[in-house]
Order: structure tokens, then C-alpha cells, then sequence
């Protein structure tokens, strides 16, 4: 059980927190004139990597907020969480992790 | 003639007090600081179970945690347990234990013909054997198998136990408190730091408990009792015997079972929780978790009396108990020899030693001479002889290549056999940590290399073979893992142990026989708690499982209780061998959690029986329970499932609740319905995008009906939304998806949509909602609502009104999920009683009737009105069920919208919602969940239309109905189709799904 650090509140473990699929996917904002495929590009298709990977989490028991980790999905490792709207440059595991200051 | 080998004096037993138990129903005695496995073997018992496969006679094989053959079912009623260790059940007055697997005794036991029919029981005989007919496998096959094979019996009652779990921080946690975790807590320690020391065995000691090594200049018992009164004076150490270190989680997360009172039996007291799960995140983690022997692969290597040698010198030195009279050690390395000859100077004699290396090392050779123990240097055990013990070993010269044997055979009659392959040491940990383990020839086991969380590995755990280097690098390790948790003080000077270098090793990993492997009578096991032996690997490799992986799942080695700590590296090396390759090119299985079984009760902890999962109660349900109300549960809610009068059945209470409504008026407790707040100057816009219809001009005290799909169309709520305000909304959901809703809405808001102002709180349960409906509805509102004009013209069908009912505040909506004319009055919580019963007794004289859920979706199947999750399960789109009329054409977007036009969901044949009525008895009512095709019976794969969604008697009606999804089920409404259950047919009229009032004139009156 790993430990996720809420851009509000701080370490806090795993189980407070609920798993939102790959992050920075927005939804498009014109829906309407999308082709079939690249609708269902949205909704189906996300790159599961096995590596680094930017992810939504929610800090469901905890403050109830939305956000974004950079978690390396084979070892678990986390890079560093941000708050939704922002995209800081993280290490993607080759160097120390920063952590999003906001 | 009781306790005939127990040893005269020493051991770490009580000797004062005498113990009482029984051993398949024989009266044994034992003391104190006996194991169980010590206990048998002081009174002579020798054959212990019988084994998994093969039902061969098995004894107690090792002193620890890592023993797979000497499994017992302790205690018998709700106290039993199945398949624990002998070795690790702490022996207490009246204990009670028998053999597992044994059947009709462990004397007799018929399941040993399978010995005899091994040829069939080769590597991958469930897979070989058990092929076809079909159907055999359920109800043949496995029950037999079931039967035959097999450990122990799980208890058939309830838990009597209490179970608990405890979560803190640690600085520094140790696993094992044998010489180095006690270094390592001892330097940790004396920095502040927070420790935790933790060791599954009942005393903190480790192989100092019996290998009579000296530390510091002391003998190892004084070292430990000074090195625990210091550590007991450190405030923040916790020193947890009798517990075990299970599992290493991500970031350190440590999980752990301490066994309180086990050791107190049945009678312990039951105030106390009997085992304790630990949650402990540290900062640090020092693994000094020992090594664990490894046995010799010879012929016939488990006979009772075949035990690993350090195991021999625990049981004389620790426990002064003898395994048997008379012992020969085989071994491949020198440090057995010291394990022997201090079992042999004990007072358990040894009267040869069987080395299969041409040269032994001189020191090990000295050991022997100095004891008078005739040492056989190159030669191999062949075999062994007896049944319900060994009687003695057959020893051959072996080549000078090692390989195989030659010469005469010579038979030594002995009646205990230690055998010592080398040492495994106990990595798990590291591996659940996720540590990445090199191979090292020179020991033959891997041991850590890479390191992925913040740990380290000291003593025999490192492969650190002298005992001065393991409490040097322990002292170390436990001083800078405080470090680095924080805590600076200078590291003060190591315990001193001994300097004896353990000698060397030469790995033989089939011992040679008179037969090849595999071949001949004799059985050269490596797993021997799943029967596994040298051959079946042998074999599993020529048919193709080189993968280490594959081969555990197809021979079973390493799998059971014990997961093969004594067997993994020998199955590997011997793997190896056979594929030509080199053992670490072969690898290792993943090691996972748990490190020895884990109860299931200490995972529950106390979420068990009415703590399992919350129960939500509305204001009103103490009300209800005076009625003698039937309860269902819908998302932890307990909500009124019908109300039976004396004498009546669940059907009959049913049609009177149903009738009342739509005759006269009921009363339903509605409070359980999801209740979110929605304010915000974007609250209509909001609104607008999530649901399917549209939103912005509703009126003020205005209801509206509303869909939620997801982006891919599937509808995923419903409900009805007032609006009390401009910017205020007040939400209702399902009863089940209130939770997911509000999570719904906070994600799109925060993550999609953060430049809307809009606020949703969760008020379900801030208000009780009571809703009347009937006919005589208004007339029963109207004696509590004072001065709120009820006429149709002033509060229309889908509005609301504020005002005081009963002389509560309250919101009363015109809204209807019966059809009939209905009210739904939600009154803060605290007043929802008193409303209750102020609505009951102004209903008396209309004949006013409570009615539960069972009633609630008669009535609303009738009016053809959809229940999500029961009309849908997040494949079906509002098309699917006729309900277009609520999905807006005009709004250029909104949550779903776009999903519809994909091809799939686009299409006219997709499952969509009708009636069903049954043709030839219009009384039978549908199984729910039925499945529908056009034939009553036809040749397999039969198309499956659909299937049965919501199905009841209706009163109103006379007849039953039923609502369905079947594939283009719009187009063939007249059509007669068929419901086939087990053993008949039912056929069926599709309809149109409102069965009543189908304009809605009722609820609109």
C-alpha cells in the first residue's frame, strides 16, 4: 500500500484514495464534430503504459478533491502529484522527483 | 513410561509443571516451553501425519516455520484449526491435536494404496489422468480427488474468537529477533529512534536459544536476557513475540499477525483478541530473518525420523528432547557436522556421519574426530529403510565424479536421520519488498542484490555466515537505519560473537542411488508437504515446463502451507540440471505474502457479523420495525419491504399495499432516496450538461425528470430535480448511486468543468421523505397542510411548495412514481417520526396503508416505469427504453450526447424495453433475470433475445406482468416468444410496456 501525497493534505495512504485512469485526456469540447473514431478514441483508448504515467486520483476519504500523480505504474514509485489545471515538468523517473509545488 | 526421551536435565523448559494432552486420542505429557513437535518427540511419537499425495507415513521434519510435513488439526468444535505446524504450536494443559490427511488412523491408512499406484500420481497427473468424458470433472472427478487428497478440515462454526487490528509509524522495524535483529534493536534503540521488534517464535533469541554460542563473552541466553531488560527500558520500543512479519507492502508497508493468546488454548480468555493484525508504516525496515536448512534429496528421504540437522540440535539443546537413540547425519557440507556432534555431545547419540564430499573440511573432520564419530566421506545414503519410522540408511561408496555409486552397500541401523543440504537464507521479505536477489554459487542460494525500498538485510538473512560479522553488520545496519529516520546519536560498540567460520559446501542435489531418479522403487522427495520428488521434476522438464514458473504449477512444488521453503532451491537446482542451464538463468518463483498462513480472522479483524458493513436506519424505522415490517437492503439502507398483517403472506400483504394505493391512499418511506444540494450561479448550466434533457428554464418550484448517462450513452442514474431557487437545485437519486452521483458531479465540476460556480452537497440524510399516494392523497395532505392551497391549478403535477406540514418545515413536491395521484414531503430528519405519524393518523379515516419496496415497484411495473439497475445495467442507452422523449435534440451537447449516433448504439436491432405477459396461465409470474428466445426448445446455441428485467403479480390488473429487454423488441410487440426455464417453457405475449393508465391521467388529476 503505497503513499499518495494530496496537493491539500499531505501523505496520506493508498486507501484513502480513489484511482481516476489516465489524466491530461480533456473532454473534447466540441463533441459534435468528432469523427466516430475520434470519439471513441476518447472514450476507450488510453496508453497503459508500463512505466510512467500521468493519473487522476481523488482524495475520496480524505478532502474530496481531484489531482494528478506521476506514478511509475511497474514499481509503484510516484514522481510527485499536482493539482488539477497544472502541468509541471516531472522527471519521468530518471532523476529525483520534484513534486508540483502550486 | 512417560517421556521416555526426554534428556535428564538442560532446555529451556519448565520442568516444574507437567502438561497434559492428547495426540489422536493417546494422553501424552510435556512442559512448559515445549513446542508440540518437542512434546511428541519426548514421549517417542515419531509418526506424525500422513502425506498429501501418497499418504505415506511423515514425521516432524524441522524445529520452525518452515516445517511441511509435520501439520496437525488442533482442538476440535469452533475452536479447531486445520493444517498447523507442530513445531510452532506452543504446548499448553489439555491440549488437544490429531493427524491430518490420515483416514480411518494414521496407523492404518487405507489412502496409502496411492504409494502403490505412483506411477499414475507422475508430475501433471491431474492433467494426464483426469481427461474427459465431459461432465466427469464436477461429479466425478473432483470430489474424488477432493477426498484423497488433501490436509486438514476447516471448522464448520462460527469463530468464537475476537480479532483485532492495531496501525502505528515505526522509525526502524526489525524482522526476527535472533542474535542480529537483537543487535539491530539494540543499536536502533539507543538513538530514540521508534523500533519495533518483532519475531513469529514465543522467546527473542533465535538460533542463541539452542546453538550455545557465547556474544559479548556471555553464553547467548545471559546476552539476550541483559540485551531485552535494556531494550524494555527504551520507551519507544515495542518488542512483539509470537509475531510474524507477513507481508513488505510499497513504501515500507509492513503487515503483521501476533498470536496473544494461542498459547493458552481453547480456554483462553475470550476478552482478549486472539490474534492481532499489524499495519505499521516505517521508515525503515532491517530484515534479519535467518536462513532455513535445506534437506537432501536421497531415496526415501522422509521416513519418520528423517529431520534436517541444526532441527536435531534444537530439539536436545532447546527443548532436551531426543528425536530417537540412534542418528546418522548425510550431508554436503561442513557446518552439519557441528549441528550433529552438538546434538551427538547432547545426549542424542550419532554414530556416523555420511558426507558425499570426497574431502570434507579439516575442521568439520576435527569436530568429528574430538566426538568419536565415524565420518563416511564420499558416500551417498541410497536409501532408507522402515515404514512408521526409519530403521536404518543403506550407505554406497560414490564416484569419484560424484555422479554415481559403487562398491557394496552397507546397511547402518539407526533410527534417526539428519540430513543438511546447505542453507536457504529467508529472503521473502526482501522479494516482497520488490528487492531484485543475485545467485551465489559458492553458498547455492540467492541472496540480495538490488534494493527498491528502504531496507536492509543483515545476518544469515544476507548470506553472513559467521556469527561476529552477522551482529557487526546488524549493529550497523540498525544504527544508520535510525539515521536516517532522523535520529543522530553515535553508534556505540557492536556485540562480539564467535568466530567460527561454518566451513564449506558442496552442492549434490540428487543424492546417487542404486536406481536412476525417477526410476525404482525409491522416492527421492524434494516438496514433501506436496509430494514431490526428484523424478516428477525430472519428468516435467523432459516434457517441456523449463520455465520455473510453469513447472510449480505443473508439479505443485513449492505451493501449500509451507510455500517450499525447504524445497525451492532444491527443485530449481534440479530443474536446472535438466535443461542445462545455470541456476540463476532458471530463477526463482516470485515470493509473495503472506510468510506462513495467516487467519482469516485477523484480516477481518473486528468487521465481522453486524460490523461487517455499516446498516443506515431512516427516522422512521423504529416505527416500521412496531408494525412488524419486513426489511430489504438497498445500499446499506434497511428499508420496509412489506408490512404483513397477522396471517398473511408475503403475496397477499403485496396486493393489499398495492390495491390500497391505487383504490384509496398509502404511505411510503421514501427517505432513503440519494439528496444532493446544487447551488451556484451555474447551477442550471450544470444541470443542463449532465443530464439528457433540458434544464435552463425551469421554473421555480418547478420538478423536472431527468436521465444521467455516462459519455458512452449508458444510462447511469435517474431522479427528479426541483429547482428552489435561480441558483438553487435540489437533486434526487436512486437510492443504491447516491454516493457515486455526488462523486459524479464533483469530478466533472473539479476536473472538466472548474470554471462553473456550483456547490453539491449531500442533504439524504438531513431529510425524511415521506410520500402519499393515491387517490385520496390530497384529501389526507390537506388535513395537515394548513393553508397550502392543494388544488390542482395552485400546485400542478411537478411542483413544489414550502411550507409547514404538521407543523414541521417542509417541502412538498407533486411528484409520482405509483401513477396515482402522490406528494412527496421531505420534513428535516428529527421531524420525520412525528410527520409519520401525524400523516398515519390523518389517514385513518380514508383507510391510509404503509407500503414497502415490494409494493413501490409493483406499481411502478405497472405504470411501465424503469428502475435503474434493473432495467439497466450500464448497457443500455434511453433510446433503448423508449424514453427519446427525454433525451433533448436541441442541446449541442451534453454528457452522452454524442455516444448515441456511434454505430452501435445507433442501431435499430439493440435490446429495448417491453412488456411481457404470459399466454397460457396469465397467474404465472416470470422468473426476473429469465432469458427469452423465439422457440420453446431448439439444438444448442440457442439465440438469446433477452431477458426478463422486472416481473410481478399485479393486483390491479389480475394478472401478472412483466417488463423485459429483448433484441428489437419494439418491432415484434404481438409476437409470442418463449421464457425456457429447467424443465419447461413459458410462453409469452410481448406488449407495450405500460400495463396502467397509460395517458397518466391519475397522477395529473
Amino acid at each position: 500500500m503505497f503513499v499518495i501525497h494530496c496537493p491539500w493534505c499531505g501523505d496520506r495512504p493508498e486507501t484513502e484514495f480513489h484511482y481516476g485512469g489516465e489524466a491530461h485526456i480533456a473532454r473534447p469540447e466540441k463533441p459534435e464534430e468528432l469523427t466516430d473514431q475520434q470519439w471513441a478514441d476518447f472514450l476507450f483508448m488510453r496508453t497503459n503504459p508500463k512505466g510512467w504515467h500521468r493519473e487522476r486520483w481523488s482524495h475520496s476519504s480524505g478532502c474530496r478533491r481531484w489531482f494528478n500523480v506521476m506514478r511509475n505504474t511497474h514499481t509503484n514509485e510516484i514522481a510527485g502529484s499536482y493539482r488539477i489545471g497544472e502541468m509541471p515538468d516531472l522527471p519521468d523517473g530518471s532523476g529525483p522527483a520534484k513534486g508540483a509545488k502550486a | 513410561m512417560s517421556q521416555s526421551f526426554r534428556l535428564a536435565d538442560g532446555g529451556r523448559i519448565d520442568r516444574s509443571r507437567v502438561l497434559h494432552f492428547t495426540f489422536n486420542g493417546q494422553n501424552y505429557e510435556g512442559y512448559p516451553g515445549d513446542t508440540l513437535a518437542s512434546a511428541l518427540f519426548a514421549n517417542g511419537v515419531r509418526l506424525v501425519g500422513r502425506s498429501f499425495k501418497y499418504h505415506r507415513p511423515r514425521g516432524i521434519m524441522t524445529a520452525g516455520s518452515e516445517e511441511p510435513s509435520g501439520l496437525v488439526q488442533l482442538e476440535t468444535g469452533a475452536h479447531t484449526e486445520p493444517n498447523l505446524r507442530a513445531t510452532q504450536i506452543e504446548l499448553y494443559d489439555g491440549l488437544s491435536a490429531t493427524s491430518i490427511n490420515a483416514w480411518p488412523s494414521v496407523d492404518f491408512d487405507i489412502g496409502e494404496i496411492n504409494s502403490l499406484l505412483s506411477r499414475i500420481f507422475v508430475a501433471g497427473f491431474y492433467y494426464k489422468t483426469f481427461m474427459g468424458p465431459a461432465g466427469f470433472w464436477n461429479k466425478i472427478y473432483e470430489p474424488i480427488i477432493r477426498r484423497a487428497a488433501g490436509l486438514g478440515r476447516a471448522p464448520e462454526y462460527p469463530d468464537p474468537d475476537i480479532y483485532d487490528h492495531q496501525y502505528v509509524h515505526a522509525d526502524v522495524l526489525i524482522a526476527g529477533a535472533g542474535p542480529a535483529g537483537i543487535a539491530a534493536a539494540l543499536a536502533a534503540a539507543r538513538t530514540g529512534a521508534r523500533v519495533v521488534l518483532a519475531d513469529e517464535q514465543s522467546e527473542f533469541g533465535g538460533s542463541l536459544l539452542h546453538s550455545g554460542e557465547s556474544v559479548d563473552g556471555l553464553p547467548g541466553s545471559d546476552w539476550i536476557a541483559g540485551a531485552l531488560d535494556e531494550l524494555r527500558q527504551h520507551e519507544d520500543v515495542t518488542l512483539l513475540p509470537r509475531t510474524t512479519v507477513f507481508g513488505y507492502y510499497d513504501n515500507n508497508y509492513i503487515a503483521m499477525v501476533e498470536r496473544r493468546t494461542d498459547h493458552l488454548g481453547p480456554l483462553r480468555p475470550k476478552t482478549v483478541s486472539r490474534h492481532r493484525a499489524w499495519h505499521v508504516r516505517a521508515k525503515r525496515v532491517v530484515i534479519a530473518t535467518g536462513a532455513h536448512e535445506r534437506p537432501m534429496v536421497f531415496g526415501d528421504n522422509d521416513r519418520p525420523g528423517i529431520l534436517l540437522a541444526e532441527a536435531g540440535r534444537v530439539y536436545t539443546s532447546r527443548y532436551a528432547v531426543k528425536p530417537g537413540e540412534r542418528a546418522v547425519l548425510f550431508t554436503n557440507n561442513d557446518n552439519a557436522y557441528r549441528s550433529a556432534i552438538d546434538m551427538h555431545l547432547g545426549g542424542m547419540p550419532l554414530d556416523a556421519i555420511v558426507d558425499i564430499r570426497a574431502r570434507p573440511g579439516a575442521q568439520a573432520l576435527a569436530w568429528a574426530d574430538s566426538a568419536d564419530v565415524e565420518v563416511l566421506p564420499g558416500s551417498s545414503i541410497i536409501g532408507t529403510a522402515g515404514r512408521k519410522s526409519v530403521i536404518g540408511v543403506d550407505v554406497m561408496a560414490t564416484t569419484p565424479d560424484g555422479i554415481g555409486i559403487s562398491g557394496g552397500v552397507r546397511r547402518i541401523d539407526c533410527d534417526t536421520v539428519l540430513m543438511s543440504g546447505g542453507w536457504t537464507p529467508a529472503i521473502h521479505l526482501f522479494s516482497q519488498s520488490g528487492g531484485k536477489l543475485r545467485y551465489d554459487s559458492e553458498q547455492t542460494c540467492f541472496l540480495p542484490e538490488t534494493f527498491v525500498q528502504a531496507c536492509r538485510v543483515v545476518g544469515s538473512a544476507n548470506g553472513t555466515r559467521v556469527s561476529a560479522d552477522c551482529l557487526a553488520e546488524a549493529a550497523e545496519a540498525g544504527h544508520i537505519s535510525a539515521r536516517e529516520a532522523g535520529f543522530r546519536a553515535r553508534a556505540r560498540k557492536a556485540p562480539k560473537g564467535e568466530t567460527v567460520d561454518p566451513g564449506g559446501l558442496q552442492p549434490a542435489w540428487v543424492a546417487p542411488s542404486d536406481h536412476p531418479t525417477g526410476k525404482g522403487p525409491r522416492k527421492h522427495f524434494v516438496d514433501f508437504q506436496n509430494d514431490v520428488t526428484a523424478g516428477d521434476l525430472m519428468l516435467a522438464a523432459r516434457e517441456g515446463f523449463h520455465s520455473v514458473e510453469h513447472l510449480k504449477r505443473y508439479t505443485t512444488t513449492g505451493m501449500g502451507t509451507d510455500q517450499g521453503k525447504t524445497s525451492n532451491i532444491n527443485a530449481l537446482a534440479i530443474l536446472a540440471r535438466e535443461v542445462n542451464n545455470e541456476i540463476p538463468k532458471v530463477g526463482t518463483t516470485t515470493f509473495r505474502p503472506p510468510y506462513t498462513p495467516v487467519s482469516y480472522g485477523s484480516l477481518a479483524g473486528r468487521n465481522v457479523g453486524h460490523l461487517s458493513d455499516p446498516v443506515r436506519k431512516t427516522p422512521m424505522h423504529d416505527w416500521h420495525e412496531g408494525q412488524g415490517a419486513a426489511f430489504e437492503i438497498v445500499g446499506q439502507w434497511l428499508r420496509p419491504w412489506y408490512y404483513p398483517q397477522a396471517g398473511e403472506t408475503m403475496q397477499q400483504a403485496v396486493n393489499r399495499e398495492c390495491l390500497a394505493v391505487r383504490n384509496a391512499v398509502g404511505l411510503l418511506d421514501a427517505t432513503t432516496l440519494g439528496k444532493i444540494d446544487i447551488q451556484g450561479p451555474d447551477a442550471a448550466e450544470f444541470l443542463n450538461r449532465i443530464y439528457t434533457n433540458a434544464w435552463k428554464k425551469l421554473g421555480i418550484g418547478r420538478c423536472r425528470y431527468g436521465l444521467m448517462c455516462h459519455e458512452d450513452g449508458m444510462i447511469f442514474d435517474d431522479g427528479v430535480t426541483t429547482r428552489l431557487g435561480e441558483n438553487h437545485f435540489i437533486m434526487t437519486t436512486t437510492s443504491g448511486n447516491a454516493a457515486q452521483v455526488l462523486d459524479w458531479l464533483e469530478e466533472y465540476l473539479q476536473t472538466e468543468w472548474p470554471d462553473l460556480k456550483v456547490y453539491c452537497t449531500s442533504v439524504t440524510e438531513q431529510f425524511a421523505t415521506i410520500s402519499i399516494a393515491g387517490p385520496k392523497s390530497r384529501e389526507v395532505l390537506q388535513k395537515l397542510s394548513g393553508d397550502i392551497d392543494l388544488s390542482a391549478e395552485a400546485f400542478p403535477f411537478m411542483s413544489m411548495q414550502a411550507g409547514e406540514i404538521a407543523g414541521a418545515p417542509a417541502r412538498i413536491f407533486r411528484i409520482s412514481f405509483t401513477g396515482e395521484l402522490s406528494y412527496e414531503i421531505n420534513v428535516p430528519a428529527f421531524y420525520g417520526r412525528a410527520v409519520w405519524q401525524a400523516v398515519m393518523q390523518a389517514g385513518k379515516a380514508f383507510g391510509i396503508t404503509p407500503y414497502g419496496t415490494e409494493t413501490m415497484h409493483v406499481l411502478r411495473a405497472e405504470k411501465g416505469f424503469i428502475i435503474v439497475g434493473q432495467e439497466t445495467d450500464g448497457t443500455v442507452v434511453p433510446q433503448d427504453l423508449g424514453m427519446d422523449w427525454i433525451v433533448s435534440k436541441q442541446k449541442p451537447d451534453f454528457i452522452g450526447k454524442r455516444s448515441f449516433s456511434r454505430p452501435d448504439t445507433a442501431r435499430s436491432d439493440r435490446k429495448q424495453l417491453v412488456g411481457l405477459l404470459t399466454v397460457a396461465d396469465g397467474n404465472e409470474v416470470l422468473p426476473e433475470g429469465a432469458q427469452i428466445t423465439e422457440a420453446a426448445k431448439g439444438v444448442p446455441p440457442v439465440p438469446m433475445l433477452g431477458h426478463v428485467t422486472s416481473s410481478y403479480y399485479s393486483p390491479t390488473l389480475g394478472h401478472s406482468i412483466a417488463l423485459a429487454l429483448i433484441k428489437d423488441g419494439r418491432s415484434r410487440i404481438g409476437e409470442e416468444l418463449h421464457a425456457p426455464l429447467e424443465s419447461r417453457a413459458i410462453r409469452v405475449r410481448v406488449v407495450e410496456p405500460v400495463f396502467f393508465d397509460p395517458k397518466g391521467e391519475r397522477a395529473n388529476g
